[in-house]
């Protein structure tokens, strides 16, 4: 199996060492599901105080600042509030798909995470077809919403989710495209020789124009697959209310946020893979001290995900139909002619090389 | 009329499309602003017809004017379209002033006409926040948010409250300006004009924005009169109606200023509308707040006023559009009938001739620029 699962090298050989192999790798599958559960379910909630401080910075307001030192517990305060609150749900709603949604939402994001390079070490599943698996991932939470829409006995919930349906399967083409444009460059799918490559420059910078556009395009078709303004159709408070969680409560509805703020995590992360040469620094410093990859990397993941919140916090929503006209009619056209023109541009070798 | 009486024969309805169904926006829905049901019929989408249900926050203002004098009744004016208290003052003390036949000072006149102004670029600064926070950039509502609380203070200071303002009272206003007063309302037109263009670069130019409200809502010149659309509603559809220029009051007719017309008669027409609107205001208060006459603050009324017998009609324009308030007096110390032809009412009237046809989000745009206000729909 081409599956190395290697949190570090130490605790990896130390753990084969003590036991037989079948129970060694059982027991290391559940040490790095465990440890990238908790940290990520703390990394989620602090994305949201994050996503607080800017939209109070953007606002003209100072943000949670009461829990903790300046504001640092309160989305911490708040899944304590969320956790112990009453499930609530309506009558007549489908029991068993109602609660099974949330899980689906979750659980594709948390499963998302595991293929990232955050550094030469620290990748937990380094697969040959770790893009692939990161678009089939990130798609199979739409079920868990369209199920949370559907079972929810809603109306509001069910136009959401029809929204949420549409649009998902729309910008998912564009998010794969422009993917697959620079995996013209890269010639494989696997993340780790997607950094490999760009040991010689980010693919930004080898692919400059086509490059550039596939960014473009990969943040809007992003910020659409993450259900986020301007493309925040599915939840659109002030037209359906809350969309398809209206009827969500305690931590079904946590759930549903935390992934939400999971999957902007990932689309960041998979721009910063594929377009910002992952962990390398832009300094070359990175090969000596190996474990400042981890800092490179969420850096240049935070500011994309700062990007991410720019746009919420200053775009107006787009209207249904205008949504699909700007996939169908201008993205993916553009998606198409910039997959061609990579094409040439590798093919004639314009690659720029550092 | 009981709800559910009123639903039951929709939905036997033979010709009921299959597609289409029922969706009850409202009473509670962040969109409506307030307590307003609207009941759509929708296909998918696209809404098929809109029909605002009244009367959730309907409390009998008129018929408690019938019971009130005349002073008292002022008070209750600044409960229909609360965030243009000033100006419903205003209107009921003119009406009753035209009847008494008393002539106020010229000093009470422009302090009405500067509150005035002041109030209705209050008002939009709120409802251009809504209005932002409707279509999806939820920015926009603090940023209105941060320059309405500086008329509210310059309020707070001279009439002692920051919404329901009761100022004027029949005769003139009840306390004169604040020593402050002028000199915060300079800086206040200072500010404030460096700030529209802000409004612009942050919502009106943005392209999402512009495509939201063009074309959308289209309402004719002709439709807005015939549906007795006023204020920016009207003027957007290019319908010159504004009573500050038709039937100027107060010390209006004192400044030049011009009416803001926009032909379109859609949605970014009213929008546009609302935002020349707020500069004129400005140009309005910059022309009156150097030159305050000196004098009275009011003129003395008998302690209980009774207007001679006869029918009295005074308008005036809103933030929303016109305001009428009728009264007929028989002579005692209470009025016998109050009506008050009041701008939303007349407003909302409208929305299921330019949202049918729309999607949801059409809806939602389209009703933050007709700029309703529930309690004065209700009142």
């Amino acid at each position: 199996m081409n599956i190395s699962l290697s949190i570090t090298k130490t605790i990896h050989e130390w753990l084969f060492s003590i036991m037989s192999e079948t129970a060694a790798s059982i027991t290391e599958m559940i040490l790095i599901a465990t440890v990238y559960l908790a940290v990520f379910a703390v990394f989620g909630l602090y994305l949201v105080l994050l996503e607080r401080k800017v939209a109070a910075w953007f606002q003209l307001r100072l943000g949670p600042n009461r829990v903790g030192f300046k504001g640092l517990f309160q989305t911490m305060a708040d899944a304590l509030k969320l956790v112990s609150k009453e499930l609530t749900g309506t009558v007549k709603a489908d029991k068993f798909l109602y609660n099974l949604a949330p899980y689906f939402v979750i659980v594709s994001a948390l499963m998302a995470l595991a293929v990232f390079p955050f550094t030469q070490e620290f990748q937990a599943f380094d697969i040959n077809i770790g893009i692939f698996f990161l678009i089939a991932i990130s798609s199979i939470g739409v079920i868990g919403i369209l199920m949370g829409g559907w079972a929810s006995n809603n109306k509001f919930a069910l136009i959401g989710a029809m929204r949420s349906g549409v649009q998902t399967i729309s910008y998912e083409l564009s998010v794969g495209l422009s993917l697959l444009t620079m995996v013209l460059i890269t010639g494989s799918l696997q993340l780790s020789e997607i950094v490999e490559v760009q040991k010689s420059g980010w693919l930004i910078i080898q692919g400059h124009i086509p490059a550039i556009i596939a960014f473009m395009v990969y943040m809007i078709a992003g910020t659409a697959e993450t259900n986020r303004a301007p493309f925040d159709m599915v939840e659109a408070e002030s037209e359906l209310g809350a969309g398809f969680h209206t009827e969500y409560s305690g931590m079904k509805f946590a759930y549903f946020f935390l992934a939400e703020f999971i999957n902007m995590f990932i689309i960041a992360a998979i721009a910063t893979t594929i377009f910002f040469g992952a962990w390398l620094s832009p300094f070359g410093i990175t090969e000596s001290i190996p474990w400042l990859g981890v800092f490179w990397f969420l850096g240049k993941t935070l500011v994309i995900v700062f990007l991410m919140m720019w746009f919420r916090w200053t775009f107006p929503r787009l209207r249904v139909d205008q949504l699909l006209t700007l996939e169908w009619k201008y993205l993916l056209p553009i998606n198409l002619v910039n997959i061609v023109i990579m094409a040439f541009v590798v093919w004639q070798n314009l690659i720029i090389q550092l | 009329m009981p709800l559910r009486k009123k639903m039951e024969p929709k939905t036997v309805n033979n010709n009921f499309k299959s597609e289409e169904y029922f969706i009850n926006m409202g009473p509670q829905h962040p969109a409506t602003h307030g307590v307003l049901r609207l009941l759509l019929t929708i296909d998918g989408e696209i809404i098929k017809k809109v029909e605002p249900d009244l009367g959730y926050i309907h409390r009998s203002i008129e018929k408690m004017c019938e019971r009130d004098s005349y002073q008292q009744i002022v008070h209750l004016t600044d409960r229909m379209d609360y965030l243009s208290s000033h100006i419903n003052n205003e209107a009921v003390c003119l009406t009753v002033e035209n009847a008494l036949q008393l002539e106020v000072p010229e000093r009470v006149k422009v302090i009405r006409t500067i509150i005035g102004e002041l109030t209705r670029i209050a008002s939009h600064c709120l409802w251009w926040g809504v209005m932002g926070m409707d279509v999806g950039a939820l920015t926009t509502y603090f940023y209105g948010f941060r320059d309405r609380e500086m008329i509210n203070d310059i309020f707070e200071e001279t009439c002692g409250a920051r919404l329901t303002m009761n100022y004027n009272i029949p005769g003139g206003v009840m306390y004169d300006i604040h020593p402050n007063f002028i000199q915060r309302t300079k800086d206040f037109v200072k500010h404030f004009k460096t700030k529209i263009p802000e409004y612009d670069r942050l919502l009106t130019g943005n392209v999402i924005f512009q495509k939201r409200m063009k074309g959308v809502g289209i309402l004719s010149k002709e439709d807005a009169i015939s549906f007795g659309a006023s204020g920016p509603v009207g003027r957007g559809s290019g319908y010159s109606c504004d009573v500050r220029k038709h039937h100027p009051y107060s010390a209006l007719d004192k400044v030049t200023f011009n009416e803001s017309l926009k032909t379109a008669g859609d949605s970014l027409a009213r929008y546009e509308v609302r935002i020349m609107e707020m500069w004129e205001s400005l140009s309005i208060i910059e022309q009156l707040i150097d030159n305050i006459p000196e004098g009275d603050y009011k003129v003395a009324t008998n302690a209980v006023i009774k207007l001679p017998k006869g029918e009295y009609y005074q308008k005036v324009e809103t933030a929303r559009g016109e305001l009428g308030v009728y009264m007929v007096s028989t002579g005692t110390k209470n009025p016998y009938r109050v009506k008050f032809r009041s701008p939303g009412l007349s407003n909302i009237s409208l929305l299921n001739h330019i949202a049918v046809g729309g999607k949801i989000g059409d809806l939602v745009a389209t009703m933050a620029t007709l700029d309703i206000v529930v309690p004065d729909i209700d009142r």
